[in-house]
């Protein structure tokens, strides 16, 4: 007979463990089911300069703030399995760690969740498992010639480990620009590629960008508020990247690096990448949407009376590169490897409900998928701007979680 | 009591109904399938006559109102009878009234009342390239430049967004900015 539980949490990331906390609270029984350790992905799955986009004050998990010494800094990726696994500890939540899921399916009683351990039955699931499972990659990948070798920002992790010779990274948001500039400075030459993308300062008067996107309650617009929830949901992250310097990382920056910018690969022929001629107008769409925004953080900043704010300087709009590439013979030599830095899927090859689109992604009404007893948590603009990063887990794992418990509480009645 | 409302912008785009259609083909990709189609006569010398009339989309064969012609040729200083305009210049036509169909399209939705549209398109073309003269001379366009000139109830920053979201949403704008895998045969 398989063991049953009220909730299974499949994933052991901080969304499982915020989902983990709030059952816990409301007393239901449930066990987490992790494929590795704790915070695996970031144990496993990332490159070794990477550092979190959120400041260290702004990256607290439910009851569980950060308590270190360094409140304007930003945690390397091994610093926020730390401070993962020291939340799991706090919420003394029901691990069983090296127990992979291999399929869900729904059953008499609810799902059964199947792993090489076994099979237990959840009346509720939880769906924690990542929004970054899997790196993507366009299909013209294929069309590369074999001299250059590809990596995906999920196999990349250092410069050593590239051949000697000049890289294209294609993709120019926050992973993008962030192995531009850390290529470029390990002596490479860097061609990257760049598509729309979201272009941020680190700082704005003074105060982290993401002060203001907090403050300015930005990330609390709800989801379903939004005008095109699918855009918002598939937007890449910004150009962006915690340094102790608090150093901005835009287009400009790696213009000054030496990085050489073209437009998005558009294709390849006989061996020849082929950049989009529409570069002017990429950067023209993330200049003008950054003035918006800061715009209206110096609105909130006027009606709330805020002051010890520095002047509301503004960037200088990216400066076109004075002749745009078009193409790049990619048998000359002069590139070695293309990094693609083309963002990342989740992986629901194991899920047996039909919840998932024709492009992969779950569906979902702010975390409640369309299979009753079934929710999702940890993904971008699940119920609100702020679900994206680490803090917003607090209030969607309280709110799917509370959906969860008076759905138990309904279909016991 | 009074209450006064901003008037509502009126560009004459039917914008509704383009976001109806948004909604209707995400789910039937396969009813958003167009087929635009120009066929073509040569007359004598460079010069041509086009004409586009039919067209396949929403699941089915569709026609203009009347069918259009189009004669193409090349200016006298290519020594030609300059019947109709050369066929690179027709890519600006494009561009320009696709480039201008965005802007009040996109204005209408962000209920921007638009007074004048005007804009120019400049093409650099070495024609050492289709003369054969220089091997390393392309036969296409170098750069185009296009120059909007726009009078609306904007700001100079809306307007700026009009016209990159236009460039955004242009098909021409991708055609000519991204390479397309064109084959002619015989037959």
């Amino acid at each position: 007979m398989s063991e049953t539980f009220p909730a299974v949490v499949i994933g052991a990331g901080h969304a499982g463990l915020a989902a983990s906390h709030f059952l816990t609270r409301h007393s239901i029984d449930h066990v987490v089911l992790e494929r590795g350790e704790v915070a695996n992905s970031w144990r496993r799955e990332r490159w070794d300069s990477l550092r979190l986009l959120t400041p260290n004050w702004l990256s607290g998990l439910p009851d569980h703030p950060y308590a270190g010494p360094d409140p304007d800094g930003y945690m390397t990726a091994p610093e926020v399995a730390v401070h993962i696994g020291a939340f799991a500890d706090r919420t003394q939540a029901p691990l069983r760690t090296g127990t992979e899921v291999t399929s869900l399916r729904r059953s008499d009683d609810g799902y059964a969740v199947s792993t090489p351990a076994g099979t237990l039955t959840g009346r509720a699931v939880v769906i924690a498992s990542g929004a970054c499972n899997r790196p993507t990659v366009p299909a013209l990948a294929g069309a590369l010639p074999p001299q250059v070798r590809q990596l995906t920002t999920f196999d990349y992790r250092s410069p050593d480990q590239l051949d000697e010779g000049g890289v294209l990274v294609v993709g120019a948001s926050a992973s993008g620009v962030q192995l531009a500039a850390e290529l470029v400075r390990s002596g490479r030459r860097v061609v990257l590629s760049v598509g729309e993308h979201t272009r941020l300062p680190r700082t704005y008067r003074g105060r982290d960008v993401l002060w203001w996107m907090k403050a300015s309650e930005l990330w609390d617009e709800r989801y379903d508020r939004l005008d095109d929830l699918d855009r918002a949901r598939r937007l890449p992250s910004p150009q962006l990247v915690g340094t102790p310097e608090r150093a901005t990382l835009d287009l400009n920056a790696l213009s000054d690096l030496g990085v050489s910018l073209v437009g998005r690969l558009a294709g390849v022929r006989d061996g020849t990448a082929l950049f989009s001629g529409g570069l002017r107008n990429v950067f023209s769409l993330a200049d003008l949407k950054q003035q918006r925004l800061l715009d209206g953080f110096d609105l909130f900043a006027a009606a709330n009376g805020l002051e010890d704010l520095g002047p509301p300087e503004r960037p200088e709009p990216t400066r076109m590169p004075e002749r745009t590439r078009l193409q790049l013979d990619l048998t000359s030599g002069e590139v070695t490897t293309v990094l693609w830095a083309t963002g990342y899927r989740p992986d629901y090859s194991w899920l047996d409900v039909p919840v998932v689109d024709a492009k992969g992604h779950l569906r979902h009404d702010g975390g409640v998928v369309d299979s009753p007893g079934l929710y999702a948590l940890g993904l971008p603009v699940l119920r609100r701007r702020g679900s994206t990063f680490l803090h917003g887990i607090e209030d969607d794992a309280r709110e799917v979680v509370d959906h969860l418990a008076s759905a138990l509480a309904g279909s016991r009645a | 009591m009074t209450t006064t409302e901003s008037p509502v912008a009126d560009n004459g785009v039917n914008v509704q109904a383009l976001l109806d259609a948004r909604e209707v083909l995400k789910g039937a990709p396969e009813a958003a399938q167009f087929k635009w189609r120009a066929t073509s006569s040569w007359q004598h010398g460079v010069h041509s006559q086009i004409q586009v009339h039919n067209f396949f989309g929403l699941g089915e064969e569709q026609d203009h109102k009347v069918p259009h012609t189009f004669d193409a040729d090349h200016p006298a200083v290519f020594a030609a009878e300059d019947n109709g305009i050369t066929p690179i210049e027709y890519l600006l036509v494009g561009l320009a009234s696709c480039l201008s169909a965005g802007v009040a399209s996109v204005a209408q939705n962000r209920g921007i009342q638009l007074r004048s549209v005007e804009s120019t398109v400049e093409g650099s073309h070495d024609i050492r390239g289709i003369l054969g003269a220089d091997s390393d001379v392309r036969n296409g366009f170098n750069d185009i430049h296009v120059k909007f000139k726009i009078d609306a109830d904007a700001t100079p920053q809306e307007i700026e967004a009009l016209v990159a979201q236009s460039q955004k949403r242009s098909a021409v704008f991708d055609a000519l900015t991204n390479p397309t895998d064109v084959t002619v045969e015989v037959v």
